[in-house]
């Protein structure tokens, strides 16, 4: 190949990643933002664990249990008009927060690190999903793995006319906001801050259970999760599928890592990452590369901000916890 | 009972991958190193041993164990040398190989047909021992294999010198370093043969049991791989069995399948995981090396 059909090359995936990113106004409204929506949310509760020490890897399960709930709530409650999709949100929240507590209870309990607990739940949540659409709650022609339309009254209301972005933004940024406010204005964030920093320091000074810290930052990144899983539910696909997310769970350990675990900072990693994968999507689309090259970018920024950030050194307590416990 | 014996002989040919990555993720671990990154390695040496042994036969298990040990290199040089948080490198290990692989897999387009056959060698007499002969005796090369290392890390830890020295940066890292072992060249060393190991058993997936090469193929077993290491206690032995127990819940899925039985068969897949769970909460509380998932003070 010559060069210049290189370049004509190169011009053209660009061309493609500008068009399926911000090139227009459908492809970033439509698109982008409402793919930052669950980037934002889980982004902020992966954070919140991580400043707690918490290893909460299990986003991508806790968001599927949120669209379990906010699915069954559309499908069955009777239409309350906007009580319903409050309903259906509140349940998916519930819904994550329990799973995350399964990790939470396994841990205080019985000592076993929520870094395995969370990855398993995700194979678990995955699975259950599958079994779902192809079971009690499949649509009743019973041909495709999905479930019925959720009620109208459950669904989140679209922004503007002509794009699907959703009203789930604004809970987003609401959610970004009231954790930093969290974080830096309220007692119980300075304790979170400080399970995190020094789990010892913040025992020895007699005033913080470090255990139950820990375990509610976990249960309340799992219910961040929920949230967002029952927003695309309620706000995107009205209905429940498979792999409903596409790695979000994933992906928001590198917007809360680029964020350096700062809750407002989630919102602009959450939307560069958002064109990071709605712009390989167009690259996909027009110019044949595929899409899941953005993980391996992902995965590269997670990595550049762990190496070039010494000062961001998580204190995996957890870990320390365990094999304290264990130790006869 | 007559199907029994294609049970076991799918649970054992189920548990091999499982196996060897378990057995180098334990050696990691005893070093003091959590590998989040293993499922990323099995993946990686999947790929590299599905696109390399297409092309040169007999080159795929080379090709994996050399696909694992470059993110075992990646992983030493960020929480080795940099000390950074292991979790959270390991975890974008993973992403960037399934990332990469799905990529080139894609890229590959229309010749993603290829399949390999494993050659299976039957051990004479032994092979013939009614219910278990063919599951133990009657298997590719690769599973003897498997059992071997076991052996092998049970020697080394037990027996030899540098076993003990790394049970020691494990432990008690300052000691040893007091003692005169190198720790950063010990927990170096134990975490590229972990990576290596993994990437052996990605090839294994490919070469002597999927046949061929799919986008996350992985499904989780370098996850489960660290949950068989905490079950068996960070003991060869007791990793050996718990990566048997989870070969036979995976290959479960067959039996159902085969027989018709009217379990959603969703269900069936959960059983591994919920069983890891469940498992762990039960016996999980092993004694897991002091110094594990810890950057080594200066």
């Amino acid at each position: 190949m010559t060069e210049l059909a290189l370049l004509a090359d190169a011009a053209r995936i660009l061309e493609a990643f500008w068009h399926g990113s911000v090139g227009s106004s459908s492809a970033f409204f439509s698109g982008t933002l409402v793919r930052a929506i669950p980037l934002i949310v889980i982004g902020v509760g992966v954070s919140l664990a991580f400043r707690a020490g918490v290893f909460n890897i299990g986003g991508e399960g806790q968001l599927a249990l949120g669209a379990i709930a906010a699915s069954i709530v559309g499908l069955t409650l009777p239409s309350m008009s906007v009580l319903s999709a409050i309903a259906a949100l509140v349940f998916a929240a519930v819904a994550g927060a329990v799973w995350a507590g399964i990790a939470a209870l396994l841990r205080h309990r019985f000592g076993v690190l929520e870094v395995i607990s969370t990855l398993m739940l995700n194979f678990v949540a995955a699975n259950l999903v599958s079994y779902l659409v192809r079971g009690p709650l499949q649509e009743p022609s019973r041909i495709y793995p999905q479930s019925e339309l959720i009620a109208e009254a459950a669904r989140l209301p679209r922004l503007w006319m002509g794009t699907r972005l959703h009203f789930g933004i604004a809970i987003a940024v609401a959610v970004a906001v009231g954790a930093w406010w969290f974080l830096a204005r309220t007692a119980a964030g300075f304790r979170l801050r400080a399970v995190g920093a020094s789990p010892t320091a913040a025992v020895v000074t007699g005033r913080v259970n470090a255990g139950r810290v820990a375990a509610m930052a976990l249960v309340g990144s799992g219910a961040l999760a929920g949230v967002a899983g029952g927003m695309e539910v309620a706000g995107v696909t009205y209905a429940l599928y498979e792999n409903i997310s596409p790695g979000y769970g994933f992906s928001a350990i590198a917007v809360a890592m680029l964020a350096r675990l700062h809750p407002l900072r989630v919102i602009g990693a959450a939307l560069l990452f958002a064109i990071l994968e709605t712009g390989a999507l167009g690259m996909q689309r027009d110019a044949g590369v595929p899409a899941v090259v953005a993980s391996a970018l992902e995965a590269v920024a997670i990595l550049a901000v762990v190496a070039f950030s010494g000062g961001l050194q998580i204190k995996s307590w957890r870990l320390r916890g365990a094999t304290e416990a264990a130790t006869p | 009972m007559s199907d029994l014996a294609p049970f076991l002989e799918a649970a054992v040919r189920t548990a091999t991958p499982l196996l060897i990555a378990s057995a180098g993720e334990s050696v990691t671990e005893r070093g003091g190193v959590i590998n989040i990154g293993m499922e990323g390695c099995i993946i990686a040496g999947a790929y590299a041993a599905f696109a390399i042994g297409s092309a040169f036969p007999g080159a795929g298990y080379p090709a994996g164990a050399l696909a694992g040990l470059a993110l075992g290199v990646l992983l030493v040089l960020f929480s080795v040398t940099w000390r950074r948080d292991q979790i959270i490198v390991g975890t974008a290990l993973t992403m960037l190989a399934l990332g990469v692989t799905g990529t080139l897999f894609r890229a590959r387009g229309t010749e993603t047909a290829l399949t390999f056959e494993p050659a299976v060698v039957a051990i004479p007499l032994l092979s013939e021992i009614p219910v278990v002969g063919r599951a133990l005796f009657a298997q590719p090369l690769v599973g003897y294999a498997a059992i071997l290392l076991v052996v092998a890390i049970w020697f080394f830890l037990r027996r030899t010198h540098a076993g003990l020295s790394l049970r020691a940066v494990g432990d008690a890292p300052e000691a040893a370093r007091a003692a005169g072992v190198n720790v950063e060249r010990v927990r170096a060393a134990a975490v590229l043969f972990g990576s290596v190991m993994g990437g052996i058993a990605g090839a294994a997936l490919v070469l002597a049991q999927a046949g061929t090469f799919a986008e996350n193929m992985s499904a989780g077993r370098g996850f489960l791989a660290i949950a068989i290491v905490a079950l068996g206690r960070w003991k060869p032995i007791g990793v050996a069995l718990a990566s048997l127990v989870f070969g036979a819940a995976m290959a479960l899925q067959f039996v159902v399948q085969s027989m018709g039985w009217s379990i959603r068969y969703e269900l069936v897949l959960m059983i591994p995981y919920v069983l890891t769970l469940a498992a762990l909460g039960a016996f999980g509380r092993g004694v897991a090396p002091a110094a594990l998932g810890k950057p080594i003070e200066r």
